[in-house]
C-alpha cells in the first residue's frame, strides 16, 4: 500500500448557513489521481478550495504529510492549483507567468530558464516564451497554467475542473496529456470534475459526492460496476434503476419475475434497489427472454442503438448493436453477475437525482 | 441624401455646441481691446497673461490643488474600490450610492455645506479647505473608473499568486494592480480634469485672498472683460480637452469580452 499524503478529517463548512460539506472524511495516497466528482454545488470544489487554503474549514483538520495544515495560509503549502479560468497573468509573458513561483522562491537565473524550458516541452509548448498568454488558445493557456504550477515541484497538484472550458476533442487529448504528465512526474493529483466520462478515463479514485457527503470511494470500474446506490448509479453512466425485492441470497424478484443475481447479504425478502446497465439488457426472441415486453423508442447513436423496451410496466433503457423496429415484441434477459444490488437510500441525500447532462 | 441631411444635422450641433468657444478662442487672437472688430492678429493678450503675476499664482494654486487632490483622490477611491469589492452585495450597493451622491449633487449645495461644515468646525478658509473639497468631491469619479476594471478582474489570479508562493501584498502589487492601472490612471485623470475646471465649490470654500484660475477670472470679469481672460479661458479649454481625450484613449474597455 502507498504512503497516505493527505488526510482530511471531519471536515465541515457552511457558507452562510447552508452546509456544504458534512462531517467529510478522504485519505488521500502518493501518487494517485484522485477524482471528485460530483454535480454543481455537491461540495467538490469547495473540497479542493480547503485542501489549497483559500477556504478555511468551520470544523475539522487538514494532514499534509503527517503535518497538521489546517491554519496554513495558502502561500506556505507544498501545493500547488490549476484553477478552473486558468488565472493567467496577462500583463506577464508565458515564461515570466511560468518564472512567478520561482522567482519568490529566489532561484537561480540559470535554474529559473532550465525549468521553464522543461515544462514547456512537458505540456508541448516549446518556444511559447515571449508569447503573451492572450495570444494562446484555450488549451495552450490551460497547459501553461498547468506548467506554471508544476514548475514548483509541488507534492500535489490541485485541479479545479481545469479541462471545463475546451471543446470535446481537445478535452479528450488533454485527458491523455494529464495521465502522462502524472506518470511522468509521479506526484498526486486531486483532480475536481463533474464529468463521469473524465473521471472514469484519468482516475485511480474515483470519489463520488453529492450534498456535501461522499457517496462512495473506488477504482472506476468498481464505481461503474457496483454502485453502492442509486445516485452513484444514476450519476455514472446510464442505468435502469428497478425497485425489487431480495428474496434470498442470490435470488432477486424485479418486477414480479425471479432473477438470478450473485450478490449475497442482503437478507431475505428484504426491498431494495437493482442497477442494470442499458449494454447489459440482452434482447432475444420473446420465447427465450426471462421476461417479455415491446420496443417504444429507438435512436441510432453511432457505436449502438438506443431502446426503450416496455415490459412488466417499466421502461427498460437498452443499449444494443443489433436493431429491433418499434413496436417489436422482444423478450429481456440480463446475465446474473450484471445485477447490481443496492440498499434502498436511508435518506434524502443518497436519492436518486435526475441530472441533466 | 439621408447622409447628406444626417451631416449637415451634426455639423450644426457640433457649431451650436463649439461656436461660442470658437469665438472666444478668436477674441483672445484679437489685436483690437474691443469685441466689435478685428483689428489684427496677435499673441500680447497672452504675453500679458503671463505677465501678470496674480494670474500666475492662481494658475499655480489652481495646478498645485488639482494635482494633490486627484493624487489623494486616487489613492483613497481605490482602496475603497478594493475593499468595496469584499463586501456584502447589501453594504456595497448602500456605499456606491452614498459614492453617487455629490456627482449628482448640485455643485452650489456641495459647496455650500462643505462651506458650512468648515464653519462649525473652527477650519480656517484657504488652500487646505480647497483641497479637502477637491479631494471629497474627486474620489467618486475615482471609484467610477476603477470600479468596472475592479469587477473585471478575476479573483483567481490574485489566488493563483498566492497559491504560487506570494504573500498576499506582494501578490496585490504583482497581478491585481497591473490590472486595475488603466482604471486608476483615468481616475486620476478626471479627478484632475474636474478639479482644474470647478469653480462653485471652490468659490464657497477659498477663503479671501487665495484664488484658483476659475475663481480669479469670476473676480476679473466683475472688473470689467479684459482680453486676457479670453486667453486664459481658451487655455483651460484646451487643456481641459486634452485631458478628456487623453482619458478616452486610455484602455480602459480593453478585454470587456469574456
Amino acid at each position: 500500500m502507498k504512503k497516505e499524503l493527505i488526510q482530511l478529517i471531519d471536515i465541515s463548512k457552511s457558507f452562510d448557513g447552508q452546509m456544504v460539506l458534512d462531517e467529510l472524511n478522504l485519505h488521500i495516497h502518493e501518487n494517485e489521481f484522485v477524482t471528485l466528482l460530483g454535480p454543481s454545488g455537491c461540495g467538490k470544489t469547495t473540497t479542493l478550495r480547503i485542501l489549497g487554503g483559500f477556504t478555511s474549514p468551520d470544523k475539522g483538520r487538514v494532514v499534509f504529510d503527517g503535518q497538521d495544515i489546517t491554519q496554513i495560509p495558502p502561500n506556505k503549502r507544498q501545493l500547488n492549483t490549476v484553477f478552473q479560468k486558468y488565472a493567467l497573468f496577462t500583463h506577464m509573458t508565458i515564461a515570466e507567468n511560468i518564472a512567478f513561483g520561482l522567482k519568490i522562491k529566489k532561484k537561480s537565473k540559470s535554474y529559473i530558464d532550465d525549468k521553464i524550458r522543461y515544462a514547456l516541452k512537458l505540456v508541448n509548448l516549446d518556444g511559447y516564451e515571449n508569447r503573451m498568454p492572450d495570444s494562446l488558445s484555450g488549451g495552450q493557456q490551460q497547459r501553461i497554467a498547468i506548467a506554471r504550477a508544476i514548475v514548483n515541484e509541488p507534492k500535489v497538484l490541485l485541479l479545479d475542473e481545469p479541462l471545463g472550458a475546451l471543446d470535446l476533442k481537445l478535452r479528450q487529448e488533454m485527458q491523455y496529456e494529464l495521465i502522462r504528465m502524472k506518470n511522468e512526474l509521479g506526484i498526486t493529483f486531486v483532480y475536481v470534475t463533474h464529468d463521469q466520462e473524465e473521471a472514469l478515463t484519468m482516475s485511480d479514485t474515483i470519489v463520488v459526492m453529492n450534498q456535501g457527503y461522499i457517496q462512495q470511494i473506488g477504482s472506476p470500474e468498481s464505481i461503474y460496476n457496483e454502485p453502492e446506490n442509486a445516485f452513484v448509479a444514476d450519476f455514472i453512466g446510464e442505468s435502469n434503476i428497478i425497485p425489487a425485492t431480495m428474496i434470498e441470497d442470490k435470488l432477486v424478484s424485479i418486477l414480479g419475475t425471479r432473477f438470478a443475481c450473485v450478490d449475497t447479504g442482503f437478507g431475505n425478502n428484504r426491498p431494495v434497489d437493482v442497477v442494470i446497465r442499458p449494454e447489459d439488457v440482452i434482447l432475444v426472441e420473446p420465447s427465450e427472454g426471462i421476461i417479455q415486453g415491446v420496443v417504444s423508442h429507438l435512436i441510432f447513436k453511432g457505436v449502438h442503438y438506443e431502446m426503450e423496451v416496455q415490459a412488466c410496466g417499466f421502461e427498460w433503457l437498452v443499449h444494443s448493436t443489433t436493431l429491433f423496429p418499434v413496436g417489436k415484441e422482444v423478450g429481456i434477459r440480463v446475465d446474473p453477475f450484471n445485477i447490481q444490488i443496492m440498499n434502498k437510500p436511508e435518506s434524502e441525500d443518497e436519492e436518486a437525482v435526475i441530472i441533466d447532462i | 441624401m439621408k447622409t447628406v441631411a444626417k451631416r449637415i444635422y451634426i455639423a450644426l450641433i457640433i457649431l451650436f455646441l463649439y461656436a461660442p468657444i470658437g469665438i472666444l478662442m478668436v477674441l483672445s487672437f484679437n489685436e483690437s481691446k474691443t469685441r466689435a472688430k478685428w483689428g489684427g492678429f496677435t499673441f500680447k493678450w497672452y504675453i500679458a497673461l503671463f505677465q501678470n503675476e496674480e494670474i500666475l499664482r492662481a494658475l499655480f494654486n489652481t495646478l498645485l490643488i488639482a494635482f494633490t487632490s486627484s493624487l489623494i483622490a486616487t489613492v483613497i477611491g481605490t482602496v475603497a474600490c478594493i475593499s468595496m469589492t469584499g463586501m456584502k452585495r447589501r453594504a456595497k450597493s448602500i456605499l456606491m450610492g452614498v459614492t453617487n451622491i455629490p456627482m449628482l449633487n448640485a455643485d452650489i449645495v456641495t459647496g455650500i455645506s462643505l462651506m458650512l461644515l468648515y464653519i462649525s468646525l473652527g477650519i480656517r478658509f484657504g488652500m487646505g479647505t480647497i483641497l479637502l473639497s477637491h479631494i471629497t468631491f474627486n474620489i467618486p469619479y475615482v471609484i467610477l473608473s476603477v470600479m468596472p476594471r475592479m469587477r473585471q478582474i478575476n479573483v483567481s489570479t490574485y489566488e493563483a499568486a498566492l497559491d504560487l508562493g506570494s504573500s498576499p501584498i506582494h501578490a496585490f502589487f504583482k497581478v491585481v494592480f497591473p490590472d486595475l492601472l488603466p482604471g486608476i490612471l483615468s481616475g486620476f485623470l478626471m479627478a484632475f480634469t474636474m478639479s482644474l475646471d470647478d469653480f462653485i465649490i471652490t468659490h464657497f470654500t477659498k477663503g479671501v485672498g487665495v484664488d484658483t484660475l476659475s475663481t480669479k477670472i469670476y473676480t476679473e470679469i466683475k472688473k470689467g472683460i479684459k482680453p486676457e481672460m479670453y486667453a486664459l479661458s481658451s487655455l483651460i479649454f484646451v487643456t481641459v480637452l486634452t485631458l478628456l481625450v487623453l482619458i478616452n484613449l486610455s484602455p480602459t474597455d480593453k478585454k470587456k469580452a469574456e
